[in-house]
């Protein structure tokens, strides 16, 4: 237990002390996009009866920062450590493969939290959010970053450059963001594309989330609890396996 | 007792490259060990085997009786490595390392040992200060105390005086003795034979993957080379009849002769007195483990051809 409590320490200091880059930047990005688009379309758009845009917004872009946030920080130390060298002190340690993953696993959820708290409490300065369920809230927060904590872990592993790992974040995670009803509800969609939509795990996530806040969502919020479950223990055992493999770790 | 370290038919290839081939090796509990070769003769390699950083092909190794792959975590408890390549974490500082370090072996309160590693190593000036703002030696010393935290009762130190001043090597091989005086096991690998030579009581060669000699120090040198010799150089530069069944070698206007024990050296004074002959030039040569490794090289490229 000592040992994953070290790692996990080492993982919440490693993007502690480089607070500014790691947790401050990201809040501002976020809280950019909220600007632009409530100068733009604040008045000509509504998702949601009796939503203002801006609000409806809101849990989405949060929701976006904690996922975005917890990859970047399990895929971004795993790499810096495997290019620098130092991921041998790991690697060499009797530490558990599953205590690794979780210490990584954890530190990303915690990043990807810390973030979408910081954007949260900004907002609430400037706008009314309602919060009604913020337990259930908290809970996709934790699966949704739990998830990208274990993808990131993954591209880490598996990309031998930074390029690589850029790859992986522009043609995937990106994408699959940004097309999860981050910036509307699926239900205006045409029909062909709300199909493909109920395919991205991502969307689950989003409408959850945003469950919490408005007790409104384009799918059971009960429903996609169970799927992101699933989605977390299928990656969780695949990355453990990664991880027991050696798979470009160990040779 | 199960040995230290057991490895068993160790096969690894990287491709159609053979890196190992088939390695046995016993290193007992307590030895002071060196593994010797040329660049590229597969010491990292077998390292990294060892310490579970790569995996063999085939064949097995266990370390003080734990199997490294099934009892990985029993396995990695009982060694300590201090890896080749100059790595460090720029996050932390020298203290914060060590600590970290600690907790992933298991232990929570080290403050007492990482401290007289931090003297016995001359960090103490440094142990606050940030790692990238460590010199190249300095480094090198927080990775030998790194791979000493936990107290491992096997050491393996890959080139660890690689690049580092006399000084350092000197406190550094002070503490590593200490410690084999403890009863640790050590195993090293280093291009300065001399040191191999003064430390080590066994001694591995590998060349292109394979063990070309395992023996004791003095075994080997004994074995390996032509023994002490004296080197001449002469006025005239003729040798005596009587001292050319001596002569082994003739090189540079030097002659080699062979000599088995000290008394022979007054012989040959001796007889180079009543002949009127003048020494130059004089050299005592005692063969060294450097004499071992050139010869064995040189003997397997022989038969390579």
């Amino acid at each position: 237990m000592t040992g994953f409590v070290t790692l996990l320490y080492k993982e919440l200091l490693r993007f502690w002390k480089v607070g500014f880059q790691t947790i401050l930047a990201p809040m501002i990005s976020t809280l950019l996009y909220l600007l632009i688009f409530f100068h733009v379309l604040e008045a000509h758009v509504e998702v949601y009866p009796d939503v203002a845009y801006t609000i409806f917004l809101i849990p989405g872009l949060v929701m976006m920062a904690v996922i975005q946030n917890a990859f970047a920080n399990s895929s971004s130390s795993i790499i810096q450590s495997k290019i620098s060298g130092n991921i041998v002190f790991i690697l060499l340690s009797p530490l558990s493969y599953r205590a690794i993953f979780f210490a990584y696993i954890l530190a990303a959820i915690a990043r990807g939290l810390l973030v979408g708290l910081g954007v949260y409490l900004v907002t609430v300065i400037f706008f009314d959010v309602p919060l009604q369920l913020p337990l259930l809230a908290l809970l996709f927060g934790i699966l949704g970053s739990g998830i990208l904590g274990a993808m990131g872990l993954i591209a880490g592993i598996w990309a031998d450059k930074f390029d690589q790992l850029a790859a992986f974040q522009n043609f995937i995670i990106l994408p699959l963001t940004f097309l999860s009803g981050v910036f509307y509800s699926v239900h205006s969609l045409p029909a062909g594309w709300q199909v493909i939509s109920h395919l991205n795990p991502f969307f689950y996530m989003i409408d959850g989330f945003r469950y919490g806040f408005f007790g409104v969502s384009d799918i059971s919020p009960y429903v996609s609890l169970g799927i992101m479950a699933i989605c977390l223990i299928v990656i969780s055992t695949f990355t453990i396996r990664l991880l027991r493999s050696g798979y470009k770790l160990r040779h | 007792m199960s040995p230290a370290i057991e490895v068993k038919q160790v096969c690894k290839r990287y491709g159609s490259l053979s890196a190992l081939t088939n390695i046995d090796l016993e290193i007992h509990s307590g030895e002071f060990f060196a593994l010797l070769g040329p660049n590229g003769a597969g010491k990292t390699t077998l390292i990294s085997i060892i310490a579970g950083l790569s995996f063999a092909n085939s064949g097995s190794v266990n370390v003080m009786g734990h199997n490294v792959i099934t009892h990985y975590q029993q396995a990695r408890l009982n060694l300590g490595i201090v890896p080749q390549e100059l790595v460090f974490d720029p996050f932390f500082t020298v203290r914060e390392i060590l600590r970290i370090q600690s907790g992933y072996y298991g232990i929570k309160e080290n403050a007492r040992w990482i401290d007289e590693i931090i003297e016995r190593l001359d960090l103490t000036d440094k142990a606050d200060a940030n790692m990238r703002a460590l010199s190249g030696g300095m480094k090198r010393r927080v990775l030998v105390a790194q791979a000493l935290v936990h107290k491992p009762p096997v050491i393996i130190l890959d080139e660890p005086t690689a690049g580092v001043d006399v000084e350092l090597r000197q406190t550094l091989w002070e503490f590593i003795q200490q410690l084999n005086r403890d009863g640790h096991t050590i195993v090293l690998t280093t291009h300065y034979l001399e040191e191999a030579e003064t430390l080590c009581n066994r001694v591995a060669m590998l060349k292109d993957g394979k063990i070309i000699a395992l023996d004791s120090t003095q075994n080997l040198i004994g074995k390996m080379t032509s023994g002490n010799s004296l080197r001449l150089r002469l006025l005239p530069d003729v040798l005596p009849l009587s001292l050319q069944v001596l002569q082994i070698n003739r090189s540079n206007g030097l002659y080699e002769l062979r000599i088995d024990d000290y008394a022979q050296v007054e012989f040959i004074l001796s007889t180079l007195r009543s002949g009127q002959t003048q020494i130059l030039e004089m050299h005592l040569q005692q063969p060294d483990l450097e004499d071992v490794f050139v010869n064995l090289m040189k003997n397997s490229r022989n038969k390579s051809k």
